[in-house]
């Protein structure tokens, strides 16, 4: 096989430290989840990651974590909408406000909403009444995710808003589109694959949190128990191998959804330049 | 001299933690990994073992205690922090550090007095001002209308404490018919909206956010909510069955022996039973085991019929596996 020319150079020494960079840092770390595991005989894998209990946690992990991330795919447009389009005071503020789930310790951002979502805090007190409990049950869950995913999809669109140029939107008005027809043929579609980048990385965020879940969650089985606790928890009976096992199960579980979501956003840039 | 031994205390006292300020060649470090409600008592043991040590041999000693999660320290401990002792809030956890980690022999518990427990504690109901919902016993935990917290067995050590009293109290009233007893603690767990993962977790919940009438709480933890947290806005109710619980100490003996620390390691935990260390113990609301700071302390602590690990569930290897393990009762009662 010839050797590659390519324009940039360096591109086999970067490579390399890209490969090694990665190993270190992802790849060793996770095979070594992986070749725990093997302690467990197929079926033992089988029975530990498919118990009841374990189902349950998985169902609320993963539907709790999608449905955060679509909450924070509308709502995170909006933001980022509002951000890079108006001008108004205090918009420094705002916008810097938006990082701040990013910076949040986790547990700080957990005992801060059950504070307030509690029965007898700000907003529970008020919700409880007219029977919505919030604190201590699964949409408690959906909550702290929807918080610490906020800054992801904000952050991915805001850039490709603002290269937007409104000559285009004028463009699409005086060729007779009304609004709805402006947004969803003219911006919509610019912005698409930033908000599909958004939402994968604020659902992938989801599924893997820990602190400040554990806090707001109630963790009764079957009810308000996440994946990661189960880990936890079958860490705490020093049974590493079935907390591996467990591990795994989301390790492939979130890479499949990473690498379906990567697939859609190829297919559609590929279907948009076909169109265009 | 003194005032530098001050200064470390001040030290200990400001960080739970402290470092040797002048480093000669007495002066001798131990790490103490501990569980979690024990950070007061710890904090007033280390400053009066350290002035004990320097009194009698001249050397300077500083503990650095860690705290979280007994499991959790019992494992950090396995996978290789080197502490010089661990004192932890049940034996199974220690166990495992014979076990899974070969760091001291199998018949640790048999090194010091009482079971290797210098000082015991039990499980007590701590109730809202008034006692509003009218809780006397464990039988008052299974009606409909309450709402009990109490940490997540799996995750807690404390909480397998309040499991194990309440099937013990269950196993007694229905003369030990084992499916009765299995449906007393289910009822018992439908009643806890909130399973949180340590102690403290629950105390938080139950005496900040204001869930729940009844909080199962250690003894030590529900005086110091009692007296600490809300002056007046709690009782505590001693049920007429509870389980004497031992959190147990070892030296740890692969790294004390590696630190060369063997020997004030152990006088460490000695001290534990010397008349003063019972004395902090019982300030900190733990019960002592020496008679006469027993005596001292009587009234303090109510007279509580006991069951005990080893002679009613047959010791702690034998109740894990029956209840907490994957598959055990603890997980029979949440299955549909």
């Amino acid at each position: 096989m010839a050797k590659q020319k390519n324009v940039l150079p360096g591109f086999n020494l970067s490579l390399g430290y890209t490969l090694l960079y990665l190993s270190l840092i992802v790849l060793i770390p996770l095979s070594a989840a992986f070749i725990k595991t093997t302690e467990l005989s197929f079926n033992e894998f089988w029975a530990v990651v498919t118990a009841p209990r374990v189902l349950a946690s998985y169902k609320l992990t993963f539907g709790a974590s999608f449905l955060a991330a679509l909450i924070n795919a509308v709502f995170g447009l909006l933001t980022a909408w509002v951000l890079v389009r108006y001008r108004f005071p205090g918009k420094k503020i705002i916008d810097a406000l938006v990082d701040l789930p990013f910076a949040l310790p986790t547990a700080v951002a957990g005992i801060a909403l059950t504070a307030v979502y509690a029965g007898n805090g700000w907003i529970g007190s008020w919700l409880e009444p007219h029977g919505i409990k919030v604190a201590f049950t699964p949409l408690g869950v959906i909550i702290a995710l929807t918080f610490i995913g906020l800054p992801f999809v904000v952050r991915t669109v805001q850039p490709v808003l603002e290269d937007l140029e409104s000559e285009t939107e004028e463009a699409a008005a005086s060729l007779g589109a009304n609004r709805w027809q402006t947004f969803t043929k003219i911006i919509f579609p610019a912005i698409w694959p930033a908000l599909l980048t958004g939402f994968a990385l604020a659902f992938a965020r989801a599924i893997g949190e820990y602190g400040s879940v554990i806090f707001i969650a109630g963790n009764v089985p079957f009810v308000s128990e996440i994946t990661p606790l189960i880990i936890i928890t079958k860490l705490e009976q020093y049974e590493y191998a079935s907390a591996t096992a467990v591990a795994v199960v989301m390790l492939v579980i979130s890479f499949l959804l990473l690498f379906a979501i990567n697939g859609l956003q190829w297919w559609f840039n590929r279907h948009a330049r076909a169109v265009r | 001299m003194k005032k530098s031994l001050l200064a470390i205390a001040l030290l200990a006292a400001a960080f739970g933690t402290a470092a040797p300020l002048t480093a000669t060649a007495k002066d001798i470090s131990l790490l103490n990994v501990s569980y979690d409600p024990t950070r007061e008592l710890y904090q007033d043991f280390n400053d009066a073992f350290g002035k004990y040590w320097l009194a009698k041999t001249g050397d300077k000693v500083t503990v650095k205690a860690s705290h979280g999660g007994s499991g959790k320290q019992a494992r950090a401990i396995i996978d290789g922090l080197d502490a010089d002792v661990a004192t932890l809030a049940l034996a199974y956890d220690i166990d495992q550090l014979s076990e899974k980690g070969k760091l001291i022999p199998k018949d640790w518990q048999k090194r010091l007095p009482h079971n290797s427990s210098p000082y015991t504690s039990t499980i007590v109901l701590l109730v809202r001002k008034g006692n509003p919902k009218n809780i006397k016993d464990w039988d008052d935990l299974v009606k409909p209308s309450v709402s009990v917290i109490t940490p997540n067995p799996k995750t807690s050590g404390g909480a397998r404490w309040n499991y194990l009293a309440a099937w013990a109290y269950a196993q007694k009233k229905n003369g030990g018919d084992e499916a009765k007893t299995k449906e007393f603690v289910g009822k018992l767990f439908k009643n806890v909206p909130v399973l949180d993962t340590g102690a403290r977790g629950s105390t938080t919940t139950f005496v900040e956010r204001g869930i729940g009438d009844v909080l199962l709480a250690w003894e030590n933890e529900a005086f110091l909510a009692q007296k600490e947290l809300g002056v007046g806005k709690f009782e505590i109710v001693v049920p007429s069955l509870s389980i004497l619980a031992e959190p147990p100490v070892t030296v740890v003996d692969k790294f004390a022996k590696k630190h060369g620390t063997e020997a004030v390691s152990k006088a460490y935990l000695e001290y534990l039973y010397t008349e003063e260390g019972q004395e902090i113990a019982a300030k900190n609301y733990y019960r002592p085991t020496l008679a006469s700071v027993a005596k001292k302390y009587e009234a303090q602590f109510p007279k509580v019929n006991f069951v005990k690990i080893d002679d009613d569930f047959g010791g702690w290897q034998v109740a894990q596996k029956k209840h907490f393990s994957d598959g055990g009762t603890f997980d029979q009662i949440y299955q549909k």
